[in-house]
């Protein structure tokens, strides 16, 4: 299969219009020029790809499904709801498409060592497996707050081979270990790869990230084809760096008849303050710079980043992809939140209705769905993108309900 | 060349260990701006920057710093060094004019490399202070033409691939890498990074014009009694980096 890229963006200097760059320090100018002429090299090359969509479908069992959720649209008795079942990639998200892409590259560039950084564990998860499948030795950074709020994911990455150093630095959360990452990667910069596991940070991050997401959305877009006939209405998804999302979008792109929707973390309510919901309160979130690129970031009057809150590690940061905010920009994507208690609604309902354990994450998505869909006709078809699945949420969810 | 934050331990005791500094012969002082996520230092500037904060050190306050700096007659060049997000947030153009009014000579901003630093240029060119522009051992030559191009008044040369903190060594490549740098550019080079004690200072000064020591005086400026300290070594490195110009020269 061969994915077709159908925008432009970003343009020559990794700018999506105002957004993206590349703001870093000097030290890792280069390595971002080694990894956008190997990423180019490799992008036209169909060895590659062929070699991408093997281990996609015979380690990562694509295509995901897609899957009706019959009970939960007659429920809430308005759109068809149909899924997109990333809950079902090995290792239980759609990390493991950007892991395994970037790690095939990182073999090209000849580097025998990954960093990467985790907030709930799924990319570091997805990270140490890529690392254990091809044998590359594996560093990941996690804080300490998130190593103590996904014990299981810890100890999987430990037995996958990976080594996970804890950050005790700032909030103790993804962020820091975002800095600790970076910090390790200017260090060792020579033989090191920094896999990051969003569609952020410096060009070509976001830009790499997406295009390996966008197996998501090319298969779904072929599967909604075949399955009913015709294009879905709306695509709903949740937007923490916004790596499943863009996924899933991007192929819709050119489709102008489909309504692109992402959902950040409303955490405790826009008003609280405690939120991860870069585009809805323009109190917090302003352009500025995170991590290499530039984008809506939440931060305080002096420009210092702010501590975000979202039940959902995952989408715990913030700043959000560039590619995200120039879409909303020019009006082809538009954005809403889920609370932490909305999400935790879909959570149960997902659960109860339909039989899948959502991610926190994707329950965001979800918890979305049941407050739209009812107000939609019932041939309006809303396809949905599950990100993950819900296993590492367990303790979380049973000390929340 | 000594780096020291602005609000470490506290906001004035900062304000004296700079002009500490200034008092005991520094060429050129980098003032601190501090950042919640300073992604190219190490523990001990994260550790200042963090407390600086904590005290509620804002870029205004930077700002305002250095006006009291020069009120008390500090002649000494002044280079604020901070990350770009607080910048962006402030105004470029307004950061620079008020840096300006405040008695500034320049920035060196670590997350800015000359590729994204039109608009600062353009500010700092208007307002006539310097841009300074870092490479590093990385660095290949057209990316030492580029930071030499845009550079104003000197050029900051990274020591070492990795993050600022004391280092027992110095990196075995630095004199290879300063004489590749200057190969390219007439520019005065000042040289960062891992560079702790008078010994390695005066080592570093025979190869190029500056050297910048941060982690090991922002050390001494949290210990007890951070002026006594500060000033010893500030001494130490002062004397130890002109007796080697002078013997050189």
């Amino acid at each position: 299969m061969s994915i077709p890229f159908i925008t432009d963006l970003p343009d020559a200097h990794g700018r999506f219009g105002p957004y993206g760059g590349q703001f870093v320090p000097e030290t890792l100018m280069p390595a971002l020029a080694e990894l956008t002429e190997a990423y180019h090299i490799a992008q036209n090359d169909p060895d590659f790809w062929n070699e991408f969509h093997r281990l996609m479908r015979d380690f990562v069992g694509r295509p995901t499904p897609i899957t009706h959720a019959r009970r939960l649209s007659e429920h809430l008795g308005g759109a068809q709801i149909y899924l997109k079942r990333e809950d079902l990639a090995h290792s239980g998200a759609h990390k493991i498409n950007n892991a395994l892409g970037q790690a095939l590259l990182v073999q090209r560039m000849g580097k025998q060592r990954i960093v990467a950084e985790t907030g709930a564990g799924q990319h570091g998860v997805a990270t140490a497996t890529a690392a254990a499948l091809l044998g590359i030795q594996c560093v990941v950074y996690m804080g300490t707050v998130d190593m103590a709020r996904q014990r299981p994911n810890v100890f999987r990455m430990q037995l996958l081979g990976a080594e996970v150093r804890g950050v005790d630095s700032g909030s103790k959360t993804l962020k820091d270990a975002i800095n600790e990452a970076i910090r390790d990667w200017v260090t060792h910069v020579a033989d090191t790869h920094y896999l990051l596991g969003s569609a952020l940070g410096p060009h070509p991050y976001p830009a790499m990230v997406r295009d390996f997401q966008r197996v998501i959305g090319v298969e779904a877009r072929q599967q909604m084809l075949e399955r009913v006939g015709r294009l879905p209405d709306t695509i709903v998804a949740c937007v923490g760096g916004g790596s499943n999302a863009i996924g899933i979008f991007h192929p819709f792109l050119a489709d102008e008849d489909v309504r692109l929707l992402g959902v950040e973390a409303g955490g405790r309510g826009i008003a609280s303050g405690e939120h991860a919901a870069r585009f809805a309160d323009p109190k917090i979130a302003r352009i500025g710079v995170l991590h290499g690129t530039k984008s809506y970031v939440m931060q305080d009057a002096d420009g210092q980043i702010a501590l975000t809150h979202s039940i959902s590690a995952g989408l715990d940061y913030a700043s959000v992809g560039p590619e995200h905010a120039y879409l909303r920009d020019i009006g082809r994507t538009a954005y809403t939140y889920c609370t932490d208690e909305q999400a935790l609604a879909g959570f149960k309902a997902l659960c109860a209705y339909e039989g899948i354990l959502p991610a926190l994450e994707s329950a965001h998505a979800v918890g979305h769905v049941l407050e739209l869909a009812p107000t939609l006709p019932k041939e309006h078809i809303l396809l949905l993108n599950l990100s993950g699945r819900g296993d590492k949420d367990l303790d979380t969810v049973m000390g929340a309900i | 060349m000594p780096y020291l934050p602005v609000g470490y331990p506290d906001l004035a005791t900062s304000i004296d260990l700079i002009q500490a500094l200034a008092a005991t012969g520094a060429d050129l002082i980098e003032v601190g701006v501090p950042f919640s996520d300073p992604l190219a230092d190490g523990p001990t500037i994260q550790a200042a920057a963090q407390q600086a904060l904590a005290n509620g050190v804002t870029s205004s306050a930077c700002l305002a710093a250095v006006r009291t700096l020069r009120g008390r007659g500090v002649q000494t060049p002044l280079l604020l060094m901070g990350y770009v997000n607080p910048i962006l947030a402030y105004g470029v153009e307004r950061y620079v004019a008020d840096a300006a009014d405040a008695g500034a000579d320049g920035f060196i901003v670590p997350d800015l490399p000359p590729d994204e630093a039109a608009e600062m240029a353009a500010a700092c060119a208007e307002y006539g202070l310097a841009l300074i522009f870092l490479v590093a051992p990385t660095s290949p030559d057209k990316r030492l033409r580029l930071a030499a191009e845009h550079s104003k008044s000197f050029l900051y040369l990274v020591s070492v691939a990795g993050v600022t903190g004391e280092r027992r060594e110095l990196p075995p490549h630095l004199a290879d890498f300063i004489a590749r740098v200057r190969a390219h550019t007439d520019l005065p080079l000042a040289v960062g990074f891992g560079i702790s004690t008078p010994e390695q200072a005066a080592a570093v000064a025979a190869l190029c014009d500056g050297v910048v020591v941060g982690s090991a005086l922002v050390r001494l400026a949290g210990e007890t009694r951070p002026a006594a300290k500060v000033s010893a070594l500030s001494s130490l490195l002062s004397a130890a980096v002109h007796d080697t110009t002078m013997i050189n020269h």
